[in-house]
């Protein structure tokens, strides 16, 4: 196993490169940082050289790759280059978005699995039922309703919670722009308060979608697993039903819900992008955002290592996970 | 391996004279009426066929068939909803139903565009690198993976930026086309991995063996044995696909990466009325409305199609 | 004491007087509906299993033959609508709900299942699962229950047991993990086994062995066999007593060496006569033509007259009752079984014309049925130089 585990960090390696180059690619397929900048109002000739001295745009391709590469493994992220805009250290603002996004989408997504296995298995099991027939229609809702618009109705609603709140005379509870920069402060209580103020409509925009993605895909799992052959032969065995549901079905539904949270997770980092936008958030998604608009290369480029990052990771850990809970599989 | 007969598929029919082929062709047919039979037994795959030829009837005629267009400014803004303006207007003052008819048919048209090109370059890659194998399954399989690495919204989102540029001196250029070209093009890589897997287990099947046998080209083969057995998944895939576009392409214009004026669609009306909810929530509600029914219909659609073409039943041998 | 008690563990297996039935099955029925329409899988079967006793039930696919076996142990799904009586030991099986099946399942009653590859869960070790098979029904530690399970294990014969309880299915093979099938229903002594297909999914190699395991068991043990199967070698090499079942009922029983010798129902003949057969090298197969009844649509009468060589109006009109023919002891379900005993070749009912105009090519090849089927290698060698030697063609 460990082995595995060393081979496939070794494979990761030129995958990154590789990577690398493709974000390259498409960062400068973005387009000319300048591009907007220049059509704002004219720009002297020894504005625009100079400024295209910053971005390094006045190199050709494959010059400006190579330094960017060699920059970026050494550390040097880079910075912001539009005029305008520039200075700002990329790795110290990621690092900063990074830490914030990660909280709320780890949060988001355990409770969306936890919840998601129960209902899909309970979904499963009962059959037919009226609460499948509820937990489907409300997990088909869901999943049909764009996340920003759901992250938009929480946040009206929370507003108008706050209202109410206030019109009774207690304290505005829901945070509705971001959680406080340095940190909550007060007391236990206080701080509590604080937190699931701020945490509570992101998390809950991320978890409703997710949630559904994971039940639906629970429930037909489980479907698969209470009709097979081997829960047949437990049955006869004479044991209870509940255990052969959970510790025969359940326990071979699991595996592929596990790889697919995995895989998963490496890509919420996108998700996260929206409701970070809705609710002002300063994480990754809205240095993406920002980043993007601004046609910030350096910025894209840190962003995108990240995530491909992170995906490698994820995807090598949901590798892992299967072969842990499968013995068919043995890596090697 | 045993025939598993299940009780819910009836057997041959014992023939009454001794000489009826059991090699009818109409074998063939009926299945597809078998197939379409339990699709419609579907409720909620039958109301979202007729929800989504509504709403395609409503997007694409129904310029031709309301008053007003959605050129047309003239009108008191903000109203709410009445008789003469059953949506409403907008902060414009243009009336919000022909707004809604265009908005739709852009979504719509992305959409379908999206999930066209997605499940059309995702089986061709697909079925190539199942088949062939060899150096030419390695290289799509790690081109594959290579893209997989960074996550598609972004690099559509990526990539639309550029036909901004452009524009950012204002007037501004349809770009609809271009936002589903882009998507289209990160959409086709869960397909191709499904029909890759698909494709390469068909390949080894006695069938494929036996056309070999006969003769048959590697295009024939690939068309007319391997493909047609590909067919359930492909078109629950592509209809599903139908569903996600919707929402992806809402987002993207949502977080003003995805159509601009003078294009729209439902995501970007919403997105531009995103703080209107408290005081004219109906110029939010409605195209979340519209959004969510696509969304639903095809979806339902999609469900229907998979259970229709490999019903989950509980099987008991006889 | 509730009724759960009364279905212990039968270490008075051997106190039981052999003339008291184990399984007493009478009229069962099984419908299953369908949004086509009722499927009646099971018509009226009736049948009985002594201690020590292999009962052999042979039919088609579609004959009802599992069915009837799953509704033994209760396993039907939840839609099935099962009526009739199944008594094991004069306490009735029918209308117990999963909770009062428990006791009884993998403990007085056990079934091994067709296929092997499939019918282990592949995340649990073989001794996990053997052991779980046995704290089902005794309340001991998990020591003592591996310490069963590796016992079990040696029992069907697999070598190095303790070693490979702790092994996964997928590292055994198919007659292997039968074999493990096999441990898992009798390590709680059942006083009857019922196997449904056990071997249609091995090699021929292996069959036998399987079987002649099974037989093992109940001469140890004494328990009451049910064989399932479509294979009539099957059947001819282990069974005291099979049961032809078609179109979800029984149409014949009796003894194997009776049925076999002396059918008293056309579909047992059309059966019997439709195996390859190496004596009949050059002669034409003959098959029963047509296919098997939809278990939804059952023509009136006999469910094999529309096949039947033999059929008259009566056939057509009314189903025949199961009643002992000429031969006792030998049941069957046909209104033509006086006709049908007095014809000499019954075989020649079911001669067809060819399917088709092509030459049957067993004759082109030059065979010689004087031939002995066994010979030793030297007597072939000596043949074969002889031919050398003299060429004859």
């Amino acid at each position: 196993m460990l082995r595995y585990i060393i081979r496939r960090l070794m494979i990761s390696i030129p995958l990154l490169i590789l990577a690398s180059f493709l974000c390259f690619a498409l960062t400068t397929a973005m387009g000319d940082p300048l591009g907007e900048w220049k059509l704002q109002k004219p720009r002297t000739p020894a504005e625009i050289s100079a400024a295209y001295e910053r971005t390094g745009y006045n190199k050709p391709f494959l010059e400006r790759y190579g330094s960017w590469a060699g920059d970026f493994v050494t550390g040097d992220w880079g910075e912001s280059v539009v005029p305008g805009n520039a200075g700002r250290d990329v790795k110290t603002d990621i690092g900063k978005a990074f830490v914030v996004t990660f909280r709320l989408v780890i949060l988001a997504e355990i409770i969306a699995l936890l919840l998601g296995m129960l209902v899909g298995v309970i979904g499963a099991v009962r059959q037919y039922s009226l609460f499948d027939y509820t937990a489907t229609g409300i997990s088909f809702a869901m999943f049909s309703m764009p996340l920003f618009c759901v992250a938009l109705i929480l946040k009206t609603g929370g507003i108008s919670l706050n209202n109410w709140l206030e019109s009774i005379g207690a304290d505005r509870w829901i945070i509705t722009a971001g959680p406080p920069g340095d940190g909550f402060k007060g007391g236990f209580g206080e701080q509590f308060f604080q937190y699931t103020g701020a945490y509570i409509l992101p998390t809950i925009s991320l978890v409703v979608i997710q949630f559904a993605l994971y039940s639906r895909f629970q429930r037909a799992s489980m479907l698969d697993t209470l009709n097979a052959d081997y829960v047949r032969t437990a049955q006869a065995k004479g044991i209870s039903e509940a255990r052969s549901i959970f510790r025969h079905a359940f326990r071979n539904a699991l595996i592929p819900i596990v790889t697919v949270s995995s895989l998963n997770f490496g890509a919420t980092i996108g998700g996260a992008v929206i409701t970070e936008t809705v609710f002002g958030w300063s994480g990754m998604g809205k240095f993406l955002v920002d980043a993007i608009t601004k046609l910030e290369p350096f910025q894209v480029l840190g962003f995108m290592m990240v995530t491909a990052v992170f995906i490698i990771v994820f995807n090598l850990i949901a590798d892992v996970l299967y072969a842990f809970m499968d013995p068919r599989i043995r890596l090697d | 391996m045993t025939d598993l007969t299940s009780p819910v598929a009836p057997p041959p029919t014992a023939p009454t004279t001794a000489d009826k082929s059991q090699f009818d062709s109409s074998s063939a047919r009926k299945q597809w009426q078998v197939i379409a039979r339990r699709f419609l037994r579907h409720r909620a795959a039958v109301i979202g066929v007729v929800i989504f030829v509504i709403l395609v009837l409503f997007a694409f005629l129904g310029s031709a068939f309301w008053q007003y267009s959605y050129t047309d400014l003239g009108f008191t803004r903000y109203e709410n909803p009445t008789a003469n303006h059953p949506f409403g207007t907008d902060r414009l003052g243009a009336d919000m139903v022909a707004q809604i008819i265009r908005g739709t048919q852009f979504s719509l048209q992305i959409a379908l565009v999206v999930a066209f090109l997605s499940t059309l370059i995702g089986v061709v890659l697909g079925a190539l690198a199942g088949y062939k194998g060899g150096w030419v399954d390695t290289a799509i399989s790690r081109f594959i993976d290579l893209l997989l690495v960074i996550p598609g919204f972004i690099i559509a989102a990526v990539l639309v930026r550029n036909s901004f540029v452009a524009t950012a001196t204002g007037g501004g250029s349809s770009n609809w086309l271009v936002v589903a070209l882009y998507l289209g093009l990160i959409g086709w890589l869960s397909i191709a991995r499904v029909i890759r897997g698909m494709v390469l287990s068909l390949r080894e099947k006695e069938f494929v063996e036996a056309a070999r046998a006969l003769g048959a080209s590697t295009s024939r083969i690939i068309f007319r044995h391997i493909l047609p057995n590909t067919v359930d998944v492909i078109i629950v895939n592509a209809t599903l696909a139908v569903a996600q576009a919707v929402l992806l392409e809402a987002a993207l214009s949502f977080i003003g990466l995805g159509v601009h004026s003078p294009d729209t669609s439902l995501g970007l009306m919403i997105s531009l009325n995103k703080n209107e909810l408290n005081l004219h929530p109906w110029l939010f509600l409605i195209p979340f409305v519209f959004i969510v029914l696509i969304s639903l219909s095809v979806n339902f659609i999609g469900d229907g199609l998979r259970d229709a073409f490999d019903p989950r039943q509980k099987r008991v041998k006889a | 004491m509730s009724e759960l008690d009364v279905m212990d563990a039968p270490e008075s297996a051997g106190s039981s007087s052999s003339s008291e039935k184990l399984l007493t099955v009478q009229n069962l029925s099984v419908d299953f509906p369908t949004d086509d329409g009722v499927v009646h899988a099971v018509r009226n079967v009736s049948f009985t299993l002594a201690p020590g006793e292999v009962l052999g039930v042979v039919g088609e696919s579609g004959s009802g033959k599992s069915v009837s076996s799953m509704a033994i142990m209760g396993l039907l799904p939840k839609t099935a609508n099962v009526t009739g009586s199944i008594k094991f030991k004069d306490h009735e099986l029918v209308g117990r709900d999963y909770k009062q099946m428990m006791p009884v399942r993998g403990n007085n009653i056990s079934m091994i299942f067709q296929d092997p590859m499939t019918s282990l869960n592949p995340v649990y070790t073989v001794g996990w699962q053997l052991a779980e098979a046995y704290k089902a029904h005794h309340d001991v530690s998990k020591k003592a229950a591996w310490a069963k399970a590796v016992d079990s294990l040696e029992l069907v014969g697999i070598p190095q047991p303790d070693r490979r309880a702790a092994q996964y299915p997928h590292e055994f093979s198919g007659g292997m993990r039968q074999r493990v099938m096999i441990a898992m229903a009798i390590i709680n002594d059942p006083d009857v086994i019922v196997a449904d297909e056990p071997t249609t999914a091995l090699d021929v190699t292996v069959q036998a062995q399987i079987l002649d395991t099974l037989l093992r068991i109940r001469d140890e043990t004494n328990a009451g066999i049910i064989v399932i199967t479509h294979d009539l070698g099957v059947v001819a090499g282990m069974v005291d007593r099979v049961q032809v079942m078609y179109g979800g009922t029984v149409v014949e029983q009796g003894g194997v060496d009776e049925v076999f010798e002396a059918q008293r129902m056309p579909y047992t003949v059309g059966l019997l006569g439709s195996i390859p057969n190496p004596s009949l090298l050059g002669k034409r197969l003959t098959p029963i033509k047509g296919a098997p009844p939809s278990l939804m649509n059952l023509p009136s009468g006999c469910a094999f007259s529309p096949r039947c060589p033999l059929a008259i109006d009566e056939c057509r009109e009314t189903e025949p009752e199961l009643l002992e023919t000429d031969r006792a002891g030998h049941f069957s379900r046909c209104h033509r079984t006086a006709h049908l005993a007095t014809l000499v070749d019954p075989q020649k009912l079911f001669a067809t014309d060819e399917i088709g105009v092509v030459e049957n090519p067993a004759s082109l090849t030059v065979a010689n049925p004087d031939i002995p089927i066994v010979e030793d290698v030297d007597v072939v060698e000596a043949r074969m130089q002889e031919e050398e030697e003299n060429p004859t063609s």
